[in-house]
């Protein structure tokens, strides 16, 4: 329990992660190597600003005009022969997969990695539908055989150690590996190669869609989304409803930033862009190109004042880098798809009545990382007040702490309540410091405090506040 | 030159907003804030019935109790010529956080865009509306200085504390690995968040006693309680101080 709080479920998943020394430490380092990627990438392009400005502004154009935008990209998209679904929820978009991949009768569906996929649990339902689903970005299918969910939105497995990923890779393949990242990659190498081969469906998310052309984009660093959109003959990707820009220029600034932001990277390895299926005489591309646009709960930010700048994430992962809360604990203490900063916003957003991702909201010390890290500029701090006050409205977050932190703010309004409040509390903590025995007790028994100075000294309690000395310093003139 | 009491000049009024961590917890901040004002001819009012400016109601989710609060902190302040906050987060909140507090009431908006506009966080005050780097201060050490969040990126701080820093005698302005990360503070957030903020702020001290610094520096009393609160039971002999403090200490011969 702590300390205004009656219960709160982030903190226990937090705390289950801070006695993990290896998980803290291995976060830490790689957020800071992200971090530091990107300070670097920022320093040595003068345009970084400039870029930010245009992108901000065409992915919040997008947004502004999302149904046009979306009716634009659709019939050039089937002009090129893509096959177009919608789907409005989680359930809807496994069953359109699935009934693809059922009447191609597709046995192996592999993907590329794709947080879209995470959010609608789409290998389980693939699974239910007797379709293997196999994960083909080295991250993704490494969580994948440990049966557990990314932890960062771009680096699934940063809070594994490599002696786990050998261990389940020793496990799969029944031969002794060893912990070098280039026996670990060469392995998932020869395994998922043969499983291209095999594959009949290839799923993958979408970055991007470009209305101008009806193109989706995609943006990886292994090959392995190139494979999957590829060699299977039939391809499926999933696409958020609201990841579209209008045009190719628009987009030229997503292919700068997004790496630049992610990791550092000027451009990422791989960058297709992907405008239908092979084409008669082709002798490359899948037969069939199905996209499938989700929405689950995107749509509804549309009329939210306060959140649609959500709408214009770009799932870089640069404020899950630069989040303090993120960097101690890592991904799996906010017990959602998406952590972070952007998973504390969206995740509440997507499922509005959920009190479990309510509580997000206050997993933030409000530091503005985020928006200062943010490609688009979304204010996440700010957002997270006003979840905050949707919180207080519904009365979450225990009633204790609510009618706390409401008194005492009522008591700032009244000078001398809020004086007296001072000193007694001033000389409260002041005799127990000096108290022995019965003074720690009387510390180490105020919710709020206890905590506080487990950790910490108790400062040193003036005696008279800076008013009471107000009129002494006033002499001194 | 460390006094600007020169007759030829209007002399400037100032109000205090003090801030309630200062007012009750750091006292002495308000004191060097008011002498280090008035050592460049400022004269320093302090409007007895201020309180807490709502940032904390604001920040908790408690908007009626927090508008309350800002309503009574634009009433009390609007009538001086200019405020000066010895609170980077403070005065990012006048800033700021009044903005999205009153973004739905045109009369209250333009009253607290009007206060915002002569509110400047201390260190602001001295470099930008005063022009004055040297204050003929002295202090003996090394000195690390940790630029607070709000600060930063609420309010748009930049190298005012630096160039105020700089400039006092004796004092060797040491690098600070990571400066500009959170110190876990985080108003109500160390308090309902303990370990994580436990967390966050043991990296920040580990940043610090590698820097080698003797003495910690913000602008802001929450970051600096926290950090002093953290060393201290670290057992770190390393002293969190406010600007204000730093620059209050005369070197010789300065009157």
């Amino acid at each position: 329990m702590s300390g205004l709080e009656i219960h709160d479920a982030f903190l226990d998943r937090a705390r289950q992660a801070l006695g993990k020394e290896f998980l803290k430490q291995a976060v830490r380092r790689t957020t800071d190597r992200l971090r530091d990627g990107r300070t670097v990438a920022v320093a040595e392009a003068p345009e970084f600003e400039a870029w930010r400005d245009a992108l901000s502004e065409a992915r919040r154009r997008a947004i502004g005009r999302l149904d046009a935008v979306l009716r634009a990209w659709v019939e050039r998209a089937r002009a090129h022969g893509v096959q177009v679904h919608f789907a409005a929820d989680a359930r809807e978009a496994c069953e359109i997969v699935v009934d693809i991949a059922r009447s191609k009768g597709a046995r192996l569906a592999a993907k590329g990695k794709s947080m879209l996929s995470e959010e609608i649990e789409l290998n389980q339902a693939l699974e239910a539908a007797c379709v293997e689903a196999l994960e083909t970005d080295l991250g993704e299918w490494i969580i994948q055989l440990a049966g557990e969910r990314p932890s960062h939105i771009i680096l699934p497995v940063v809070h594994k150690p490599r002696g786990e990923i050998r261990e389940l890779f020793e496990r799969h393949g029944g031969e002794p590996l060893s912990d070098e990242t280039r026996v670990l990659a060469g392995y998932a190498r020869d395994r998922l190669r043969a499983e291209f081969l095999r594959a009949d469906l290839g799923v993958t998310g979408c970055n991007m869609a470009i209305a101008e052309t009806g193109s989706i984009a995609l943006f990886s660093n292994e090959g392995n989304g190139r494979m999957v959109s590829t060699l299977p003959r039939t391809h499926v990707a999933l696409m958020g409803v609201e990841r579209i820009v209008e045009t190719q220029a628009d987009f030229a600034h997503l292919v700068r930033l997004l790496p630049r932001s992610a990791t550092g990277q000027r451009v990422t390895t791989y960058v297709n862009v992907l405008s239908g299926p092979a084409r008669p005489g082709e002798l490359d591309g899948p037969e069939e190109l199905h996209v499938v646009v989700v929405d689950a709960g995107r749509t509804a930010q549309l009329a939210e004042r306060d959140y649609r700048e959500a709408l214009a994430c770009v799932r870089c992962g640069a404020c899950l880098n630069a989040c303090p809360v993120y960097s101690a604990v890592g991904g799996h203490a906010y017990g959602t798809v998406y952590p972070g900063p952007i998973g504390a916003v969206i995740e509440p957003l997507y499922a509005r009545d959920d009190a479990r991702r309510a509580e997000l909201a206050d997993a933030s010390s409000l530091c503005g990382a985020c928006h200062e890290a943010c490609p688009v500029r979304i204010p996440l701090h700010d957002m997270l007040v006003r979840l905050r006050q949707d919180n207080a409205r519904r009365g979450r977050g225990g009633a204790m702490s609510s009618a706390l932190q409401r008194i005492a703010a009522r008591a700032m309004a009244v000078p001398f309540v809020y004086d007296a409040a001072g000193r007694i509390a001033r000389r409260a903590a002041r005799l127990a410091a000096g108290g022995g025995e019965l003074g720690r007790w009387a510390l180490g028994s105020t919710p709020g405090v206890r905590e506080l100075l487990r950790r910490r000294a108790l400062p040193n309690m003036p005696r008279r506040s800076f008013r009471e000395l107000w009129d002494e310093l006033e002499r001194e003139r | 030159m460390a006094d600007r009491t020169d007759p030829e000049r209007p002399r400037r009024r100032v109000a205090l907003l003090a801030t309630c961590l200062v007012d009750q917890l750091a006292p002495e901040v308000g004191v060097a804030v008011v002498r280090v004002l008035r050592r460049q001819g400022v004269e320093v009012e302090f409007p007895r019935a201020q309180t807490c400016c709502g940032q904390a109601a604001w920040n908790g989710g408690y908007s009626d109790e927090a508008r309350a609060l800002a309503e009574r902190t634009i009433e009390l302040f609007e009538p001086y010529e200019a405020v000066v906050v010895p609170s980077g987060s403070c005065a990012g909140m006048l800033h700021h956080g009044y903005a999205e507090l009153f973004r739905d009431d045109a009369a209250w908006l333009a009253r607290a865009r009007g206060l915002a506009g002569k509110t400047f966080e201390f260190s602001q005050y001295l470099v930008g509306v005063l022009g004055v780097v040297d204050l003929g201060a002295r202090r003996e050490g090394k000195c690390a200085y940790h630029p607070s969040c709000h600060a930063r990126r609420v309010l748009g701080l930049r190298d005012e504390p630096e160039l105020l820093l700089a400039e006092v005698e004796g004092l060797e302005l040491v690098p600070l690995a990571r400066a500009e990360d959170c110190c876990g503070f985080g108003g109500s957030f160390c308090a309902k968040l303990t370990e994580l903020s436990d967390a966050i702020v043991a990296a920040k001290v580990d940043h610090l006693a590698r820097s080698g610094a003797d003495t910690l520096v913000s602008t802001d009393a929450g970051c600096l309680l926290n950090i002093q609160g953290a060393c201290r039971h670290r057992g770190l002999p390393i002293e969190a101080l406010h600007i204000a403090q730093v620059l209050e200490a005369r070197a010789e011969g300065v009157p």
